[in-house]
């Protein structure tokens, strides 16, 4: 079994955030935080050899023609011939479809698709009882915002429920299952394969200097998905997907040290419109 | 509830509103039966701070009694009926900053933290009345106010004292005071003061109880006699720089070395040295390419001893221009500033209240009904009637 672990990372060793880039150097590992990376093949066997003889039929047929309009279809034809002969398909990049490869591990996915966030906070309480609470998985909602709920199904595994999204109709969920846990220092999670949503995740917490409590360090590795669920994860996420985790992580400290997020969600304000002053 | 609202820049309205109800648990609401305007709330009203919103309810300097408590506040250190003043600034007790002390400097009570981050690198803690950038927490100058973590921000007073000795606890009495206390005063120190209005009469009255050898104020003699006066009814020596020019005038009475300590208690609307500075800021901030008029610090830095000691409590916002950061730098100054952690310093003040070290109702010249805040602003800030410090009665 394969398990996140930065451990070897030296740049999170010495605390500055690692390269948001994910892939091997062998894979061009060239792929920006908020994008797909680059890839050879997402296209399955019959579709490409589909492509390859409909994109020639449209070379020949607007070639012959000699015309503008011809010299349009024939390019058609080039795109598909190319789709075919290397298996690769620009559109299925874009959309996040590959049809070329079945079933995989969380890991699998992630590592060749995933979007990697990493940020680091310190709170002001032992790392015994952060651990504690982060544990219990079900309290994980009330400061990861876009949960709806998490359900317990046994010591080591989970169900997550998304918040819903208006337009969304079926519930989004996945299940879970804890990939290791250290008490007082480190808890690790996957998605099970076939999940709506492949990711991993990991929480560290480690004593920080003196007596300020813990450093933790949270790290998520998801693949967004496209079409509706594309949209519900760049609606929930965010464009900035570093931001909302901070914001996650800054409610899990007000938890931790307050017993509460403060808010002023629902306090009064004038209207500017009566006619006194 | 009848509050005061800033629907823009020079328009205050005092509205009926919903009452605040308990929010989170350890929430409480008080009563209010003082609540004062503050020379700060006149950058909102003239729309210096630029993150206000139509409908914010103002007012960060309130008192009163609690009316209700939220299930999680703790009764053995605040219960219904307990008289209180309410620090400007929202601590939790609970993180870094507020277990040193640096309660102003929340790390959690700040409701919109990504803002201060992106103007001033880190967020700060949340205010009542006083923005977006601070929180958007509605204001105390209205009948009632909802305080966040209330057990550790209600801050409870004796029945026996006025509320006119108490309420300026709330901010510009611990902030006269830190401004003096964070500069190590002796005994032979020179402490100039710029600035003559409500926090300026604090810092040089604390200036004086902290053991200086001399305090000498400095304010426009042609636009706020009164409040010279006020300074040199403290035991002030006083410049009036209408009349004097303030750097000679500083070096004259210190055989030319220069005050040893130096705090500038105008802030951000500050007028002006000469004709070329005061046209040089003004058009920079009507351009927005300047936030604040910084010409004091810029005299505060001139004046001040090689090796000496800067404070700063008057409110700056943003990014401003020419600081004098060659003068800062070659003569060794040390700055001291921040938004006051007014918890801090509540115990202690409190104390030289009972002891008559000071009254700080001192200040009050005006004290009307929530009503009139409108008219209220408008004289605090065209210095008219003797305005110096203004209380409105939220019960009138």
């Amino acid at each position: 079994m394969t398990e996140l672990d930065l451990s070897h990372d030296p740049a999170s060793a010495v605390g500055i955030d690692p390269d948001p880039r994910i892939g091997s150097p062998a894979d061009g590992g060239n792929a920006s935080a908020t994008a797909p990376r680059r890839r050879a093949t997402n296209v399955a066997a019959g579709e490409r050899a589909f492509s390859v003889a409909a994109g020639t039929a449209l070379a020949a047929l607007g070639l012959g023609r000699r015309s503008a309009a011809g010299l349009a279809v024939a390019a058609v034809g080039g795109a598909l011939l190319h789709r075919g002969t290397t298996g690769h398909c620009s559109a299925y990049q874009a959309l996040g479809v590959d049809t070329a490869h079945g079933r995989r591990s969380a890991e699998e996915e992630v590592a060749k698709r995933g979007i990697r966030v990493e940020r680091s906070l310190q709170i002001a309480r032992p790392a015994e009882e952060l651990y504690a609470y982060w544990r219990e998985l079900s309290n994980l909602p009330e400061f990861m915002h876009y949960l709806e709920r998490v359900e317990v199904i046994d010591d080591r595994r989970s169900h997550w429920v998304a918040k819903p999204l208006t337009g969304l109709g079926d519930e989004l969920s996945w299940d879970a299952e804890i990939t290791a846990d250290e008490p007082g220092a480190r808890i690790a999670w996957r998605s099970l394969p076939g999940s709506t949503i492949a990711s991993l995740g990991e929480v560290r917490f480690a004593r920080a200097l003196g007596d300020r409590g813990t450093d933790i360090r949270v790290t998520m590795e998801y693949v967004p998905p496209a079409g509706r669920l594309g949209h519900w994860v760049a609606k929930m996420l965010g464009t900035d997907p570093r931001k909302r985790m901070q914001d996650d992580l800054r409610r899990f400290k007000q938890l931790m040290e307050l017993g509460e997020i403060p808010t002023n969600e629902g306090q009064p304000r004038g209207s500017c419109m009566s006619a006194r002053g | 509830m009848r509050a005061t609202v800033w629907c823009a820049p020079h328009k205050v309205k005092v509205e009926s509103v919903p009452d605040p109800q308990i929010i989170n648990r350890r929430d409480a609401i008080v009563r209010l039966t003082s609540t004062c305007i503050c020379g700060s709330d006149l950058h909102l009203y003239d729309g210096f701070i630029p993150f206000m919103k139509p409908g914010d309810i103002l007012g960060h300097e309130p008192m009163g009694v609690v009316e209700e408590v939220g299930a999680d506040v703790d009764p053995a250190k605040l219960k219904v009926g307990d008289r209180v003043i309410v620090p400007f600034c929202i601590g939790c007790g609970a993180c870094f900053f507020c277990k040193r002390g640096m309660w102003s400097c929340c790390d959690n009570t700040n409701t919109k933290p990504r803002l201060g981050e992106k103007v001033y690198g880190q967020s700060t803690a949340g205010l009542f009345g006083y923005s977006h950038l601070t929180g958007g927490y509605a204001g105390g100058q209205a009948e009632l106010l909802r305080v966040p973590l209330a057990d550790v921000n209600c801050q409870v007073m004796p029945q026996d004292l006025h509320d006119h000795q108490l309420v300026m606890l709330s901010d510009i009495f611990p902030t006269g005071f830190m401004a003096a206390e964070a500069c190590g005063i002796q005994p032979d120190d020179t402490v100039a003061v710029w600035g003559c209005g409500p926090v300026g009469q604090f810092t040089i009255r604390c200036a004086m109880l902290l053991g200086a050898g001399r305090v000498v104020a400095i304010d426009d003699g042609a636009d706020v006699p009164e409040r010279l006066q006020m300074a040199r009814d403290a035991g002030a020596i006083v410049i009036d720089r209408h009349e004097e020019d303030v750097y000679e005038r500083l070096l004259d009475l210190t055989g030319g070395i220069g005050p040893d300590i130096c705090i500038d208690a105008v802030g951000m609307e500050a007028h002006g040295n000469n004709l070329v500075e005061q046209v040089y800021d003004r058009v920079k901030t009507a351009l927005f390419m300047e936030n604040d008029r910084p010409a004091v610090v810029r005299q505060v830095i001139e004046c001040c001893r090689k090796g000496g000691t800067v404070s700063i409590p008057g409110v700056y916002g943003g990014f401003d221009d020419k600081i004098p950061l060659g003068a800062l730098m070659n003569k060794g100054l040390t700055i001291k500033t921040g938004q006051t952690h007014v918890h801090r310093f509540v115990p202690k003040l409190l104390e030289y209240v009972r002891e008559g070290k000071i009254d700080p109702g001192f200040v009050v010249t005006h004290r009307v009904p929530l009503s009139e805040a409108p008219a209220a602003y408008e004289m605090f800030r065209r210095h008219q009637d003797g305005c110096i410090k203004v209380v409105l009665d939220p019960a009138a």
